[in-house]
């Protein structure tokens, strides 16, 4: 089936970074790393959870804030404004997202809600820009031949222009989300803890089994995040319009 | 019947205002086929989706039936009117028969009506259902996606159907069949059609009336036969071509000019049927050098005669050539 090829496909790269983390894995044993790190259990599963808070929390928001965002910048009324906004959005982007949390840090001060905000920023901005362009894509003569045929204004948004803009609003969604978890370390730096303390306390220390233990789960949950998001697209992304399903004949 | 009474379409541009559309008035009884045609910015495809009130005129009015169009919402209104475009405008997102559910869907049919409606429909435009049903769009080729354009303008069984430029995408070979299929359908279906185009062979071979626009004024309506007979001035003969005599003879069928006595046949056993257009007599005249040629039936029968002077007689004569029906 033609459908079981584009699984293969966006497989792939899952199963070469498994291959990786075995070889990765099968090192860390060898060296007796591995023993060294497994001390850090208590710490590791602990931060981990407030590292996916920190993720998770900050990239909720950002989806559902910069989609409605972006959504909002397209609609006809806002013409007048899109453009200047998307340019300030650009321009935001353009800060380092370490910048970004050091900003929040003398707005918000420390700890986690100045984290969280700060990632909330840096993944907001990528989702409004593809949202935007998205719907904006989508050719002007479907619109026309959805008004044509009496759908109201926002059964076009919903059925016609939302669906055809999805790929690319999951592109942005996923871009940001890579931004985000990648982000997330630096987040220690203005107290808003998860892994971020066994790298950089591991740096500092000249403890690499300690920088490993942070550095690992970190990889792995990027990993998974893009996982999912990567799967979320695949699915939900209609056939019609999904360039990673293959299509029948033309 | 579609009327419009004065329609005109202003636009506000930066260099003052442009008259797009200028006091357009006429009638399209119901059933009949009209063609909008004309130049490009002539006002053609303005006129059309003021109809629909994809466009809003400056002033005039347009009845559908009777009733004046400006006092329905425009949303329900376009939900009693097919659309086709040029771009044909299928949801990408959508499978065709999700396609053509959606006006049925805005009109709250039930589900086992609306896919018995498309499977009806794609029949009807030789697509097979259980192929096509289920495919996207992109799985379409052209002349496949232009007839399920139609099939999902005619969905919900609306009187009227705008069509702008709907078989300007296809190649020129699939526009002819389509163009068949679409008259066959019509003859059938009797919709009041409404349709852009800028080729004055389209427009000659679908129209029962022709309105011929320049620069947003409407220069001549008339059925095809006349508009090519007796073109009201300069411009629509232009437009028309030098070779209008020879446009005629594809809407004049030899029933028209045959007459019952005298009926010889060729000892090479040349013939017309009555229902072919004179295009195929005009061909044989030629080829065979003959002035007469004996007409047949469907079943092989002489039924009559085709004369030269018949013809000419019958060219010479636009004022009393009534419409030909299809």
């Amino acid at each position: 089936m033609t459908s079981r090829d584009g699984e293969r496909r966006s497989f792939f790269p899952y199963v070469v970074l498994g291959v990786i983390g075995l070889v990765v894995l099968w090192v860390l044993v060898a060296t007796g790393t591995w023993n060294d790190m497994l001390k850090f259990r208590k710490d590791i599963a602990y931060l981990t959870r407030q590292h996916v808070l920190l993720v998770a929390i900050s990239g909720s928001a950002a989806i559902v804030a910069g989609v409605a965002l972006g959504i909002g910048l397209s609609r006809p009324g806002m013409a007048r404004y899109a453009e200047a906004t998307i340019q300030i959005v650009n321009m935001a982007t353009a800060i380092p997202t370490l910048g970004k949390l050091a900003l929040m840090m003398i707005v918000l001060g420390i700890g986690a809600w100045p984290a969280i905000v700060g990632l909330w920023v840096a993944t907001l901005l990528p989702i409004v820009r593809n949202t935007y362009a998205g719907i904006r894509a989508v050719p002007a003569h479907l619109v026309d031949a959805a008004r044509g045929m009496g759908m109201a204004p926002r059964r076009i948004l919903l059925d016609v222009e939302i669906p055809n803009a999805l790929f690319v609003v999951f592109a942005g969604v996923r871009t940001a989300m890579a931004i985000n978890v990648g982000t997330a370390p630096i987040a220690f730096l203005i107290g808003g803890g998860g892994l971020g303390e066994l790298i950089f306390t591991g740096i500092d220390l000249q403890d690499q089994a300690m920088m490993l233990a942070g550095a690992i789960p970190t990889a792995l949950l990027a990993i998974a995040v893009d996982f999912l998001f990567g799967q979320a697209q695949y699915w939900l992304v209609p056939r019609g319009v999904n360039p990673l399903r293959e299509r029948g004949s033309v | 019947m579609i009327r419009l009474d004065g329609v005109t379409k202003v636009y506000e541009t930066k260099q003052g205002p442009l008259t797009s559309v200028d006091h357009v008035s006429f009638e399209v009884p119901h059933g009949e086929t009209c063609v909008l045609l004309g130049p490009s910015g002539c006002g053609k495809t303005t006129t059309l989706r003021m109809i629909n009130r994809l466009v809003a005129p400056t002033s005039g009015k347009i009845f559908i039936d009777g009733h004046d169009t400006d006092r329905v919402d425009p949303v329900e209104l376009r939900r009693t009117i097919g659309y086709v475009i040029q771009q044909i405008g299928l949801f990408p997102n959508m499978t065709v028969a999700e396609n053509i559910a959606v006006v049925p869907r805005l009109l709250k049919w039930d589900t086992a009506r609306i896919r018995r409606r498309a499977q009806d429909l794609l029949a009807m435009l030789a697509l097979e259902p259980a192929d096509f049903l289920d495919r996207y769009p992109g799985e379409l080729s052209g002349g496949q996606a232009q007839r399920v354009g139609v099939a999902r303008a005619l969905a919900a069984d609306p009187p009227v159907l705008l069509m702008d430029e709907p078989f300007g995408a296809v190649d020129p070979v699939n526009r002819e069949v389509i163009q068949d299929e679409f008259l066959r359908m019509q003859r059938e279906l009797r919709k009041t059609v409404l349709f852009v185009s800028h080729d004055i062979d389209e427009a000659v071979k679908m129209a029962d009336r022709i309105a011929i626009f320049r620069a947003g004024r409407l220069e001549q309506y008339a059925p095809p036969d006349e508009l090519l007979g007796r073109p009201a001035n300069e411009f629509v003969k232009g437009f028309v071509g030098s070779d209008r005599t020879l446009k005629r003879l594809r809407r004049i069928c030899v029933r028209e000019v045959m007459s019952a006595a005298g009926a010889r046949t060729r000892r090479d056993g040349a013939t017309v049927h009555a229902g072919d257009d004179l295009r195929r007599v005009a061909t044989l005249f030629l080829e065979l050098d003959t002035d007469e040629l004996a007409c047949v039936d469907e079943g092989g029968a002489v039924v009559g005669v085709v004369t030269r002077e018949a013809v000419a007689a019958r060219l010479a004569g636009a004022d009393m050539a009534a419409t030909t029906p299809q």
